[in-house]
């Protein structure tokens, strides 16, 4: 479960130790830091028990009655079963406990102040558990359950309101989260390809789908930590977000790969070189990693989405998958090519891979990236 | 041997020489050729190791290649100790089918053994017929000659250069065995440094890969993405067009592409791998190949036999079954060669570990007579075995012969060498011991199944190009004993009663697999090793006691009781937590070196992730020809093998190999490496050299593998020991 | 013809614009440093110094390089008379078959230019990109310390945060 909700996502700072918090989340409102939820008596949730756990899940308050602040998803977590929350707990609470303390939120007042959240949780909490749907198979139900609690994807998926709470009848409709763009997940999906259950599960399971692209970004964490989730629990979740694309322009029929070279390399003659010498090495159809069946560029979503900055941010910093695993590994090029080289690729690839009209502001959005650092 | 008196020589006059020969020739008719060193004993006249310039300058030949091993720089260290002149007066010559003496193949840790023993041998005649020759010059006895520093000097003063000594011998003569070696070393057992490192470290002109030859074109080879595979038909006639496009070669099932520029030969592979590909033989098992190769027909080998009564029926019987999956070579440097027709005869620069058997494997690829192909060694990136090295010159051949008089240069890619070099073999070992109520191994049994681990190329069939020209595939057979292939380090070291060991030769290779460093050393010491200490926990004893109470050889004991002392054995800490030692040892081949390696470990029980700590090596090499060069090739044998226990497994599908790229084969980055080694050398001066290259791949797999259980008791017997594995046993036994 | 400043000197060649400044330098300009590893970007056998960063060289098009200034190993001194990092790896003997070497050593000068202390986590996670297959990392990572202290610095053990 621990796995499904990719816990360990926020509540890990870079080189720490698991579960031990310390990791910092931007939010509009000011950083807050994931507190330690290993089982240390001390500094974590050592001395929690399982009814403390299931209120801060269920309802956002901690064993002390402190308001938690939902960038804790527990508007989310509300939604799992009784069942998966003792496991949760069982498995959090056997843990190697480890002493760290938080560092102290910087928020802007007045949202440092807790006992505000009530009045949020008054407006926006629908606590659970989580009720079937009828009418729907045992494994849509489960899928639905885990997608919609433990797994909290429409947190990133859903654009939110001024008060950071998502924003009503909007569900997936896409959104930002920490510099990237997760795009919509419902019949708005902008994917090219049908995303069925069976690509959404090859994708959540091992960060690739043969008929979309790699996971990257925050998704990357994602699917790392879901590769470790029970099959059953990860097939149940693609059935449930496959059937909220059932709308989708791009369910309706496989479409060949685009490919303007000609036409986007009369419009972007220098990208076109940077490209050859830089890119068709693997992105080329005669390339090693594209014989292997790795997918063409025209199928990757965010080529198709309305901003260029996803593409930018995997051209600039690349994908890793964790040492020593197998996975799609792309190099960085934020060292290799200036701002306006980076600019002209993405508008050279957006030209020659896709249908859609030209991106606006490139270069402004290379610029924003180039400040905001890694994703 | 006799003494040549002043009257002897002066009587003879002109014909010194010759008398030199008469003498030597009569005096080799009493001894039996077969007491030379074995690759002496092929080649037994001086001069085809050593030659003098008039200007003192010493070549020495030397049938072996250097691989990133230190070999140039050691055989200079023995030919310069020897001959007594300083390392920097010689050039030494290596592996060049024209020029220098056949010593086969430069593998199995056999270099010093065998060239560095011939060259030793050769360089004490020499010594002693430039000391001979001296004397007679000085009118003195020879015992009243020194050699030193390139000259020969008399206690009354008198001195001679080499240049001007050997202007009066010819070294054309048979090498005498027996020859007294220089009363001390000055160069042997030094810390010699490498001297091929400084032009590595300033962008000088080293490997296959930089040679540029007036003229020269690049081509690159076009095959399907992995063994078994080929591409599908098509328009050769477009890719002729190409940008730079020179040649497209197409013969039978050989396909490449020449151009001038390198880039636009790339280029053109690109485009004409675009054309999909097919695997048209039979499909590849979807089961992991080393349950394919358990199952598949096998012809029993017997490795040892060890005599003893039969084990008591009380005793207590302990199984196992350990196994690797197929290895990667994985050179850092795809392979590379040139070649260069000139009328009917064409010369071929190589990083092959055997220019003799790839000459005459071209012979018969190009149908040329032998001495019309001529191939010689250059330096290419570690190879580690049997990678792509021979296929690539047979490309390389084949592609230079339709430009003839242009040296061609031709690059295998990235994902080429992924894809066809041949892979180690996957391996099953099972072993099983009954404890006798001494708590000691009173039988023992030791079954391994694998394919042979030597396709090297003998005859056209065994390169790829010749496969695609339809030449006959070439046999397997297994490797004798003491070898041994899958064999090899079958038969324990220890002292073991009523122990019998078979290798089930499976000759059926699905995949294309041939020597990867060690060959089945490095699994058959993992499983020895490992089983050792599983049978030190079913007896309550030290894993190292237990050792030591099986082991006679004093060295082998010597080498274990080094690291004991060093590691602290007996303070280390108690395992468990997630924190283990481990201890292993190995004498490779049972012939070569001793390696003792213990090591601490960390795994995070979250993740699965081991970190090394701390690693203690002793290793005897016999006579240590240069220390450093010892540790160099422990340490990065050890860094290897953890790489291949810990990551490494080669994917296959149905169609093809998986791991195609480094991506889809991650190997040991710098994060990942020990935190420390330390290598202890114990230094035996003037007794045999022993191979020491693949000393240390089977000791620290085995180590390793004993530290994780040390560490979180449990035992993995299956290679690689990924997070992964680790963290679903982990796992599994919290839950049951 | 392409203009292009390698190690302080500048060339001119015909190469297309396309063609990855590896090839450039190894058969236009006859540099043998930079290596042929994968020309994918995974293996950093390629790795120069553009404008005082580490790049894959086997990915970077000669269209890419504009007035950015390119450093190769043959850059930073001679056989005879090497700069700190080359001499520091020769003095721990630093290699075995040497083929990932010149782009082991371009990586650490790129770090100690611009920081000659870093921690042994960082120096780690810096050389990360470039692949040895012998095994020569232990020698590889002394050899950087031992440049740092030549460069003026030194590599700092991080305290780890305890449980």
């Amino acid at each position: 479960m621990a796995d499904v909700g990719n816990c360990a996502g926020c509540h890990t700072a870079a080189g720490g130790r698991a579960f031990a918090g310390g990791r910092p989340l931007p939010t509009p409102f000011g950083t807050i830091h994931a507190t330690n939820i290993t089982p240390d008596a001390e500094t974590g949730i050592g001395t929690w028990s399982r009814e403390a756990f299931v209120r801060a899940m269920r309802e956002g308050i901690a064993r002390n009655g402190m308001h938690l602040y939902p960038a804790f998803p527990y508007d989310h977590f509300t939604n799992a079963s009784d069942h998966d929350l003792e496991a949760l707990y069982a498995f959090l609470m056997t843990r190697m406990p480890v002493q760290a303390r938080a560092s102290a939120n910087d928020l802007k007042w007045p949202l440092d102040f807790r006992p505000l959240i009530a009045g949020w949780n008054f407006l926006y909490l629908k606590k659970g558990p989580m009720a079937d749907q009828p009418g729907q198979t045992a494994e849509w139900n489960r899928g639905r359950n885990l997608v919609e609690g433990l797994a909290h994807c429409s947190d990133c998926h859903s654009p939110r309101n001024e008060w950071g709470a998502e924003k009503h009848g909007q569900a997936y409709d896409g959104a930002w989260i920490e510099g990237w763009y997760a795009p919509p997940l419902n019949a708005h999906s902008p994917a090219v390809q049908p995303w069925t259950a069976d690509e959404l599960f090859s994708y959540l399971r091992t960060g690739l789908s043969a008929r979309h692209a790699a996971a990257a970004g925050p998704m990357a964490s994602v699917t790392q930590s879901l590769a470790k989730a029970p099959d059953a629990d990860v097939r149940a979740m693609a059935v449930y977000v496959a059937s909220l694309m059932a709308d989708a322009p791009s369910a309706h029929g496989n479409r060949p790969p685009i490919d303007h070279q000609e036409l986007a390399d009369k419009a972007h003659p220098a990208a076109a070189a940077l490209f050859a010498g830089a890119c068709a090495v693997c992105h080329d159809s005669g390339a090693p990693m594209m014989q292997q069946g790795r997918p063409p560029l025209s199928w990757g979503t965010a080529l198709h989405v309305d901003t260029p900055n996803d593409t930018l941010q995997v051209i600039m910093h690349g994908l890793r998958p964790p040492a020593g695993r197998s996975g799609p590994v792309m190099p960085p090029f934020a060292d290799t090519f200036s701002d306006f080289q980076l600019a002209d690729i993405a508008a050279y690839l957006r030209a020659r891979y896709t249908q859609q009209p030209p991106w606006p502001d490139v270069l402004k959005a290379v610029g924003e990236l180039r400040r905001g650092g890694a994703p | 041997m006799t003494a040549l008196s002043r009257r002897n020589v002066l009587a003879g006059g002109g014909a010194l020489v010759v008398g030199f020969s008469l003498a030597r020739g009569a005096a080799a008719q009493h001894e039996s050729k077969s007491a030379l060193p074995v690759d002496l004993a092929k080649s037994p006249m001086l001069d085809s190791w050593i030659r003098i310039d008039a200007d003192g300058k010493v070549t020495v030949f030397t049938g072996k290649a250097e691989l990133g091993q230190g070999l140039r720089t050691a055989l200079i260290q023995v030919a310069a100790d020897e001959l007594a002149v300083g390392p920097e007066s010689i050039e030494l010559v290596t592996a060049d089918t024209a020029r220098t003496p056949d010593e086969g193949v430069t593998a199995g840790s056999h270099s010093m053994q065998d060239s560095g023993t011939a060259i030793l041998n050769a360089a004490s005649n020499v010594r002693a017929l430039l000391a001979e020759a001296a004397a007679w010059r000085f009118a003195m006895a020879v015992e009243q000659v020194e050699m030193h520093d390139g000259a020969a000097h008399s206690l009354n003063g008198q001195s001679a250069t080499y240049g001007e000594l050997a202007a009066m011998l010819d070294l054309h003569v048979e090498a005498k065995p027996n020859m007294p070696r220089r009363a001390r070393s000055t160069v042997i057992g030094q810390d010699l440094p490498r001297v091929d490192i400084p032009a590595k470290v300033s962008g000088g002109q080293t490997y296959v890969q930089d040679m540029r030859l007036p003229g020269m074109l690049h081509a690159r080879v076009v095959r399907g993405p992995s063994d078994g595979t080929r591409l599908k038909d098509q328009n050769l006639d477009e890719i002729a067009k190409m940008p730079g496009v020179v040649r497209v070669v197409h013969e039978a099932g050989f396909l490449a592409v020449v151009a001038q520029k390198e880039w636009h030969a790339v280029k053109a592979l690109q485009r004409m791998q675009s054309a999909g590909w097919v695997r048209p033989g039979e499909p590849l098992p979807t089961t992991d190949i080393r349950d394919t190769i358990r199952k598949l027909p096998a012809e029993d080998v017997p490795i040892f036999n060890y005599p003893g009564p039969p084990a008591p029926t009380d005793g207590k019987v302990v199984k196992a079954r350990y196994s690797r999956p197929c290895l990667m070579h994985g050179s850092i440097g795809p392979s590379c060669a040139v070649a260069q027709w000139d009328n009917d005869s064409v010369t071929v620069w190589t990083h092959s570990q055997g220019v003799g058997p790839l000459r005459k494997s071209l012979s018969e690829l190009l149908r040329l007579p032998l001495e019309k192909v001529r191939c010689i060694h250059v330096e290419g990136s570690g190879c580690y075995g049997h990678n792509a090295a021979d296929d690539v010159a047979g490309d390389a051949a084949l592609a230079a012969r339709a430009v003839p008089g242009r040296p061609v240069r031709l690059q295998w890619m990235r994902e080429q060498e992924h894809g066809w070099e041949p892979l180690g073999p996957a391996m099953t070992v099972e072993l099983q011991a009954t404890l006798g109520g001494d708590g000691k191994v009173a039988g023992w049994r030791h079954d391994v199944w694998s394919n042979e681990h030597n396709s090297r190329p003998q005859t056209g069939g065994g390169l790829l190009a010749g496969m695609e020209l339809g030449f006959p595939h070439q046999k397997v057979r297994p490797i004798p004993m003491p070898e041994g292939g899958g064999a090899r380090n079958g038969n324990p070291i220890y002292a073991l009663p009523n122990a019998s060991g078979v290798f089930h030769f499976v000759e059926q290779a699905p995949v294309r697999v041939s020597a990867l460093r060690g060959l089945g050393a490095q699994m058959n010491v993992f499983s020895i090793e490992s089983f050792m200490d599983e049978l030190a926990h079913a007896a309550g004893a030290d894993p190292v006691a237990f050792r030591l109470a099986h082991l006679q050889d004093d060295r082998a004991r010597e080498t274990i009781q080094t690291v004991v002392d060093e590691f602290g054995w007996a303070k280390r800490p108690k395992g468990g937590g997630g924190h283990g030692t481990g201890f292993a040892f190995a004498r490779y081949k049972n012939l070569a070196a001793y390696c003792a390696i213990a090591l601490e470990i960390d795994v995070d029980r979250e993740s699965g992730v081991i970190s090394v700590e701390r690693v203690v090596v002793a290793v005897d090499s016999g006579e240590a020809v240069n220390p450093n060069g010892i540790r160099n090739q422990i340490e990065g044998g050890i860094v290897q093998s953890l790489s291949w226990t810990v990551n490494e497994a080669v994917g296959f599908d149905s169609q093809h190999r998986t791991s195609f790229d480094w991506s889809a084969y991650p190997i040991l980055r710098f994060p990942q490496a020990p935190k420390k080694i330390e290598v202890h050398v114990i230094d035996r001066p003037r007794q045999p050299f022993l191979g020491t290259g693949e000393a240390s791949q089977g000791p620290a797999s085995a180590a390793l593998g004993n530290a994780v259980a040390d560490a979180v008791g449990i035992r993995v017997r299956d290679m690689p020991i990924t997070p992964d594995r680790l963290k679903t046993a982990l796992a599994n036994r919290a839950g049951s | 013809m392409i203009s292009l400043t390698v190690n302080g000197k500048q060339h001119e060649v015909d190469a297309d614009l396309d063609t990855p400044l590896l090839y450039v330098l190894r058969n236009d300009l006859e540099l043998n440093g930079a290596k042929f590893g994968c020309g994918l970007g995974q293996c950093g056998s390629c790795t120069v110094l553009v404008d005082d960063k580490p790049v894959f060289s086997c990915l970077m098009p000669l269209a890419a390089l504009g007035n950015r200034k390119v450093r190769t190993i043959e850059g930073l001194g001679t056989a005879d008379k090497p700069g700190p990092v080359p001499a520091a790896f020769e003095t721990e003997q630093a290699a075995q078959c040497g083929y990932c070497i010149a782009g082991m050593i371009m990586r650490a000068q790129a770090l100690l230019e611009r920081n000659n202390r870093p921690t042994e986590a960082e120096l780690r996670a810096h050389m990360a990109p470039n692949l040895c297959r012998c095994g020569t990392h232990m020698r590889i990572l002394a050899a950087v310390r031992r440049a740092a202290v030549a460069m003026g610095g030194g590599v700092q053990q991080q305290a780890e945060a305890k449980p």
